[in-house]
C-alpha cells in the first residue's frame, strides 16, 4: 500500500520536476563563436583526458613500448653499433623519445575510430558545438599522454648512464619542439582515424606509418651505413631532422639545418593537416 | 519559447512553390517536413516524406528495419543532408541554420551515445556544457535529471558497469539536460527488458504533459498506440497511412482473435469454415487463425460453434493486440517481411 502511494507520489514530483524544467539558457549569443570553440575544444579534451586515467593500460602502453626499445637497443644491439664520438646511450635517447611522441599519437587515430563506430559521435555532431572541437579534443589528450610518457623516458635514460650536456635553453627548445612534434603528428594521426573503416585498421595504420618513419632515420643508428636511397629518404625526413635537432641539443652533436627545418616541418604539418582533418570530419558527418 | 532576436525564422524558403503552407501554420509546427528525399547510391531510402509535427505533441514513425525511420531521424538532427527538400524546425532550416536547429533539438539514438569511461554524472556534466549551459544550471539540471530517472545512486558509477536499461535512462536523460523543447527518440525501447520499457514509456509520457514535441520511432505498433498523438505508418520511404491511433484502428481493427488449431488434418477445413471472414488470415506454421474482433461474446461464440459443428477441435483461443505485421497486410497485403524481401531482391537487380 504505503510503496503504491510512494510511487505515485514520486511520479507526481518528477511531474512537477519535468514541468517547471527552467528554460534553457543557452549563451551562445552572449560570447564570441572563438571563445566557444575553445570552450568545446576544452570540454572535450577534459574528456579524453580522463579517458587517461580511467583507461591505464593506454598510458601504460605508451611507455612501456617505447622503454623495451630503449633497453633493447641500450643493452643488446648499442655495443655493436658504431656512433663514433659520443656514448651509444647518449645518441639513443634523441631517438628513443621522438618514437614514443610518434607511437603515442597513435592514440588519436584509434580513440576516434573507436569514437566514431559507437552512437557518442552522433550526440557530438547533434549538439551546436564548433565541428572541429572533437579533434581538438583528441590531439589534446595526446599531448598531456605524451608529456607523462615523455618524462618518464628522459627519468629512465637517466638511470641507464645519459650524460645530457644541454643548459636550460636547450632544454627549454627541446621541449618546445616536441611539443610542436607531438601536435603535428597527432593531426596526421586524426586524418588517419577519420580515414579507416575499422578498429583493427586503425591499429595497423599506425604501425605502417610509424614503423618505417621511425627506423628509417637517424633514431637508432647514424644514416651513413644505409644504402644510397635509404639514406636519402632517411636524411631529408621529417623525423630525422626532428631527432638530429634534440640530439644535438642534448648531448652536443651538430645541427646543421636540422633545428629550423625541424620547426618549419613541425608547423607546416599543423597548418596543412587541421584543416584537412576538419574537412574529412565535417564532410563524413554529412555523407 | 524563446527565439533569440537575430534569428528570424527562415522566411527566404517561403518562395512560390511552397507558398501553400502559410506562416502561421509554421509557427504551430515544430517539424514541418517536405518532400523529403534520400538515396544512398542506387538505394532509395526516402521517396517524398511529407508531414507536420504540431508543438506539444507526439508522432510516431512506424515502420520495419529499413523503412527509413532512422534515415528521417538523421537528417532532421542535422546529422546528414538531404538530396531534396526542406525541414524546418521551430522554423529554422535544417540544411541552412544548422546549428540553431542544433540548440533546439535532443536526439537519443538506437544505441546509447554515452562517454563508458566517464560516470553518469560526468555525461550529462560534459554534454551539458557542450551545449553551452551555464555551470549552474548544470548542476541544477542533472541533479533534476538523476533523481527523475532514478540514477542517483549509480551517479558515480562508470557507464560501463551500467545495465541496458540504465544506460537508455541515461542516454534520454543527457538528451534532455538543456531542456530542448524538440525531442527525437529512434526506438527508444528496442532491446529493452518489459519493465525497462514501461519505465522509458512513463517518462515519455512525462515529457509530452511538460510541453515536449517527440518524434519518436518505433517498429511497435502497441508502442505507438501507446506513446503518440498521431501515428505515420511508413515502409520503403514512403509514408503509406497516416492518422491518430483511433483512426488507424478503424481501418486495422483494434484487437484480434487468435485460434490455434489442434490438428493438422482439420487446419485447412478450419480456414474453409470461416473463409467469409473478410479479415481471416492463417500461419500455417503455427496453425493458428485470426480475426479481428470487437470483443463482443456473440462473435466468439458464433466461431466456436461454427468451428465445433465441423467437428474441429480449437487447442486454444485468445486475443491479441494488432501487431506490426497486422497493420502491414491490411494497408499493403503483404507482411512487412515480404516487403522487405521484394526490395532487396529489387536492388539485387539493378
Amino acid at each position: 500500500m504505503t510503496k503504491q502511494r510512494n510511487k505515485k507520489a514520486r511520479r507526481l514530483e518528477s511531474k512537477m520536476m519535468l514541468k517547471a524544467s527552467f528554460n534553457p539558457y543557452i549563451q551562445s549569443e552572449k560570447r564570441s563563436k572563438l571563445f566557444w570553440a575553445l570552450s568545446d575544444s576544452w570540454v572535450l579534451a577534459k574528456r579524453s583526458i580522463k579517458h587517461i586515467t580511467r583507461n591505464l593500460d593506454q598510458l601504460f602502453s605508451v611507455a612501456l613500448f617505447p622503454m623495451m626499445f630503449f633497453l633493447l637497443f641500450r643493452y643488446v644491439f648499442g655495443g655493436a653499433i658504431d656512433t663514433g664520438d659520443i656514448s651509444y646511450v647518449n645518441f639513443l635517447v634523441a631517438g628513443i623519445f621522438v618514437q614514443m611522441l610518434a607511437f603515442g599519437a597513435n592514440y588519436t587515430t584509434m580513440n576516434l575510430a573507436i569514437d566514431l563506430q559507437r552512437g557518442i559521435v552522433n550526440r557530438f555532431r547533434s549538439l551546436p558545438i564548433a565541428r572541429s572541437a572533437l579533434l581538438i579534443g583528441h590531439v589534446g589528450a595526446d599531448l598531456v599522454r605524451n608529456t607523462i610518457s615523455g618524462l618518464i623516458v628522459i627519468g629512465v635514460s637517466f638511470l641507464v648512464g645519459f650524460q645530457p650536456v644541454a643548459g636550460s635553453i636547450e632544454w627549454t627548445l627541446v621541449f618546445g619542439l616536441a611539443i610542436l612534434f607531438s601536435l603535428a603528428i597527432s593531426w596526421i594521426s586524426a586524418i588517419m582515424g577519420l580515414l579507416v573503416k575499422s578498429m583493427e585498421a586503425a591499429q595497423w595504420t599506425g604501425f605502417i606509418v610509424i614503423f618505417p618513419l621511425t627506423f628509417v632515420s637517424s633514431a637508432f643508428v647514424p644514416t651513413e651505413t644505409m644504402p644510397y636511397v635509404l639514406r636519402l629518404f632517411a636524411e631529408n625526413q621529417p623525423l630525422t631532422h626532428v631527432i638530429e635537432a634534440i640530439r644535438a641539443w642534448l648531448v652536443g652533436t651538430p645541427i646543421g639545418n636540422s633545428g629550423w627545418l625541424a620547426f618549419a616541418w613541425c608547423i607546416s604539418i599543423i597548418i596543412v593537416s587541421m584543416p584537412v582533418a576538419t574537412w574529412l570530419f565535417k564532410r563524413q558527418a554529412l555523407r | 519559447m524563446s527565439i533569440a532576436g537575430t534569428d528570424k525564422p527562415d522566411k527566404m524558403y517561403s518562395s512560390l512553390t511552397e507558398k501553400y503552407v502559410s506562416t502561421e501554420l509554421e509557427l504551430e509546427n515544430a517539424i514541418v517536413v517536405k518532400g523529403l528525399r534520400k538515396s544512398f547510391k542506387q538505394l532509395t531510402v526516402l521517396d517524398g516524406v511529407n508531414f507536420v509535427v504540431k508543438k506539444g505533441t507526439v508522432l510516431a514513425l512506424l515502420g520495419p528495419n529499413g523503412a527509413g525511420k532512422t534515415t528521417t531521424i538523421r537528417i532532421l538532427s542535422t546529422l546528414l543532408l538531404p538530396d531534396s527538400g526542406q525541414v524546418l524546425i521551430n522554423g529554422f532550416d535544417v540544411v541552412k541554420n544548422a546549428n540553431k536547429v542544433r540548440s533546439l533539438i535532443g536526439l537519443t539514438g538506437q544505441y546509447a551515445a554515452l562517454d563508458e569511461y566517464l560516470t553518469g554524472r560526468e555525461n550529462l556534466h560534459m554534454i551539458g556544457r557542450l551545449y553551452r549551459l551555464s555551470h549552474l544550471d548544470i548542476k541544477r539540471r542533472t541533479e533534476e535529471l538523476l533523481e527523475l530517472f532514478d540514477l542517483v545512486e549509480a551517479s558515480n558509477r562508470t557507464v560501463k558497469t551500467y545495465s541496458g536499461g540504465m544506460s537508455r535512462r541515461l542516454d534520454l536523460a543527457v538528451s534532455l539536460i538543456a531542456s530542448p523543447p524538440i525531442i527525437f527518440l529512434d526506438e527508444p525501447t528496442t532491446g529493452l527488458d518489459p519493465r525497462s520499457r514501461l519505465i522509458m514509456w512513463d517518462i515519455i509520457t512525462q515529457l509530452v504533459s511538460s510541453g515536449t514535441t517527440i518524434l519518436l520511432t518505433t517498429q511497435d505498433m502497441d508502442e505507438a498506440d501507446h506513446l503518440a498523438d498521431r501515428i505515420i505508418v511508413i515502409n520503403g520511404g514512403k509514408i503509406i497511412a497516416e492518422g491518430t491511433s483511433d483512426e488507424l484502428k478503424q481501418r486495422i481493427g483494434s484487437e484480434r482473435l487468435e485460434i490455434a488449431v489442434a490438428a493438422e488434418s482439420s487446419f485447412e477445413k478450419a480456414k474453409k469454415v470461416i473463409e467469409d471472414d473478410s479479415s481471416l488470415r492463417s500461419d500455417d506454421k503455427m496453425r493458428t487463425l485470426s480475426l479481428v474482433t470487437k470483443g463482443g461474446v456473440n462473435q466468439l461464440k458464433q466461431v466456436l460453434s461454427r468451428l465445433d459443428e465441423a467437428g474441429i477441435e480449437v487447442e486454444n483461443i485468445s486475443s491479441r493486440s494488432p501487431t506490426l505485421d497486422d497493420v502491414f497486410l491490411t494497408l499493403t497485403g503483404h507482411t512487412c517481411n515480404d516487403q522487405t524481401e521484394k526490395q532487396k531482391s529489387k536492388e539485387v537487380r539493378k
